[in-house]
């Protein structure tokens, strides 16, 4: 241990005041123990939409780092994380991906575990003594709060709160759950594939517009001309990348499209006019078919959270670290709860036609991924840069702004990195 | 996913089989102009998440009607696509053909496949089980519905740069 944060201390050598990256940062395994231990035991992770646990016992999956936990609504509503691990010899209690319980059971020796993780019920109990106590063989629980239905979970109880957490991001979130619109935000499935990358790969994507026009070109040629004009955000240049402080950014792609509430009156796009038709006959009234068709496009900003979610465009991004070269990628579809079945088949088809496994830009992005993480293999010494943008960036409303293809969103991701990285 | 009697028709099993080993070899020889021109126009190409069979109001990994499979046909073959170019290359059996039904001239068939892909000197292995609902045509037949459900649909799998 001693050896290894020696091997740490000198943190600039990893990240830079000039915005490079070294190699190691990608493919050292101890430095990777470092960060499951410094960053992701130690800030708020997300772990689940609240539309994924809607009822009293719904429950699903998920992870907060490396570890396998589970996420709980109880009888009264409130939201449960808590490791998956049997208190008594190490068992998982669930490998059920999603479902519906009262209680959670070992299969190894029957301890039985209530929906707020505490120890209900053992088999023969007497033979561990009259001072055993259950109240301290409860699953293992996680500090959990959320905003705007997005849940996070922490080992950290000192951590501020969330909504300190996120800050100026907040602000953001309220204006991406508009493609809700006019309704509750709802996770309508999930695409996922697993890439040969760091994690911290996959973090500065998200925030990286520079990538869209050569890597998504064979998608943006497959988009109605109309459609293809507003992807090319790089040209117009009219976005911009802002750092919002604790390693989050948000990256404006379509600046009309920052406020869904904003320009209903502006002409229906072509590709939405058949959809538009389908609402009217449905007997929506013409402010609410403007205000649903124009949140089925989704909104025109990339909000990259630190150190593991993404609000992206239309869906929510998760990545997952499974080993130093190896990073879980989930692609989650969100939709309209309560809302026309026709414009939730709408965001269904546009986020089969780029995500997932089969999509028309998420096997290209993986592609290229990969290659970082194969590249890396060579010229150790030489510095990744991510340093684009610092000719002219500004001072924006919460932090540094830079031009629409800067790196200034994975500048503010390494910083916080390094942040948590020295303590 | 109901089905109906299953047909012990030997002659049909043949020609069903055939049809699908054909299909087979031109997916692996990357032959797509002769595989879409093997599909009814209405025909809808799915590989669904899960259990579910309401295609269109489930969210999957893809449900291509006519233009969608041209499209992703055209991104495979424009040489802009960094996965596909080059793709990874495929070796496929498909087996274990049961005939479930037969109506008219539409016939419903499932059976087995298993895709072992390689790039980067690396190699994958996927199953999964496959239903066609074929119309018959002239000597052979045009495809309604492929769905093919992959084993671990919804879990974690990788990118694809080509089609089962």
């Amino acid at each position: 241990m001693t050896i290894a944060m020696q091997k740490f201390s000198d943190l600039d050598a990893l990240y830079s005041e000039k915005a490079t990256v070294a190699t190691s940062m990608y493919e050292d395994p101890d430095l990777f123990k470092e960060e499951m231990e410094r960053i992701f035991r130690r800030t708020w992770v997300w772990v689940a939409h609240a539309s994924e646990i809607p009822e009293k016992g719904s429950f699903k999956l998920s992870t907060v780092g490396l570890e396998p936990v589970i996420v709980v609504r109880d009888r009264k509503g409130e939201v449960h994380v808590m490791v998956n691990r049997c208190r008594h010899r190490a068992a998982t209690v669930c490998e059920v991906k999603k479902g519906k319980t009262s209680s959670f059971q070992c299969p190894y020796h029957g301890w039985g575990y209530g929906l707020d993780g505490s120890l209900r019920a053992l088999p023969y109990p007497e033979q561990y003594g009259d001072d055993f106590s259950k109240e301290q063989h409860g699953l293992q629980r996680l500090r959990t709060e959320s905003y705007a239905g997005m849940i996070f979970a922490t080992f950290n109880e000192e951590i501020e709160p969330l909504e300190d957490f996120l800050g100026p991001v907040r602000k953001w979130i309220d204006l991406f759950m508009k493609q809700g619109g006019g309704f509750p935000v709802k996770v309508l499935g999930e695409h996922q594939f697993t890439v040969p990358m760091n994690w911290k790969v996959q973090l500065e994507n998200t925030t990286d517009a520079y990538h869209f026009p050569v890597v998504h070109k064979s998608f943006m040629q497959s988009l109605d001309g109309e459609t293809e004009e507003i992807f090319k955000f790089l040209d117009t240049g009219k976005g911009f990348v802002e750092d919002l402080g604790n390693g989050h950014s948000v990256m404006v792609m379509i600046p009309e499209l920052i406020d869904l509430d904003d320009n209903l009156d502006a002409p229906i796009p072509e590709r939405f006019l058949e959809l538009a038709q389908e609402l009217r006959d449905d007997g929506y009234p013409d402010d609410q078919v403007r205000k649903i068709v124009r949140a089925v496009g989704g909104a025109g900003f990339n909000l990259n959270l630190f150190p593991n979610v993404s609000f992206s465009l239309a869906f929510f991004r998760v990545l997952t670290p499974v080993n130093v070269e190896q990073t879980d990628i989930r692609h989650i579809a969100i939709g309209m709860d309560g809302g026309p079945a026709a414009a939730n088949r709408m965001r269904m088809r546009l986020h089969e036609h780029f995500q997932g496994p089969m999509g028309f830009g998420s096997p290209d992005d993986a592609e290229v991924w990969e290659r970082v993480q194969r590249g890396t293999k060579g010229g150790d010494a030489l510095p990744i840069l991510v340093n684009r943008g610092l000719v002219d960036e500004q001072p924006g409303a919460d932090g540094p702004r830079g031009h629409i293809s800067a790196e200034t969103g994975m500048r503010a991701a390494y910083k916080m990195w390094k942040r948590m990285m020295s303590v | 996913m109901s089905t109906t009697t299953v047909t012990n028709d030997p002659a049909l099993l043949q020609k069903v089989s055939a049809f699908i080993w054909a299909e087979a070899d031109l997916l692996d020889g990357k032959n797509y102009d002769a595989w879409l021109a093997l599909w009814l126009t209405e025909g809808y190409y799915t590989l669904p998440i899960g259990d579910g069979d309401d295609f269109d109001n489930m969210l999957n990994l893809c449900h291509d009607n006519d233009k969608m499979r041209r499209d992703r046909i055209a991104r495979f073959q424009q040489g802009f696509s960094i996965s596909s170019a080059p793709p990874a290359q495929t070796v496929r059996t498909l087996s274990r053909f049961v005939v479930t039904g037969v109506e008219g001239d539409e016939v419903k068939v499932r059976c087995a496949e298993h895709v072992i892909e390689d790039k980067f000197g690396r190699q994958r292995i996927w199953a999964a089980n496959v239903f066609y609902t074929l119309v018959a045509s002239g000597d052979g037949f045009k495809i309604r519905t492929k769905v093919v459900r992959l084993l671990n649909s919804e879990g974690m799998l990788n990118s694809f740069s080509y089609l089962f």
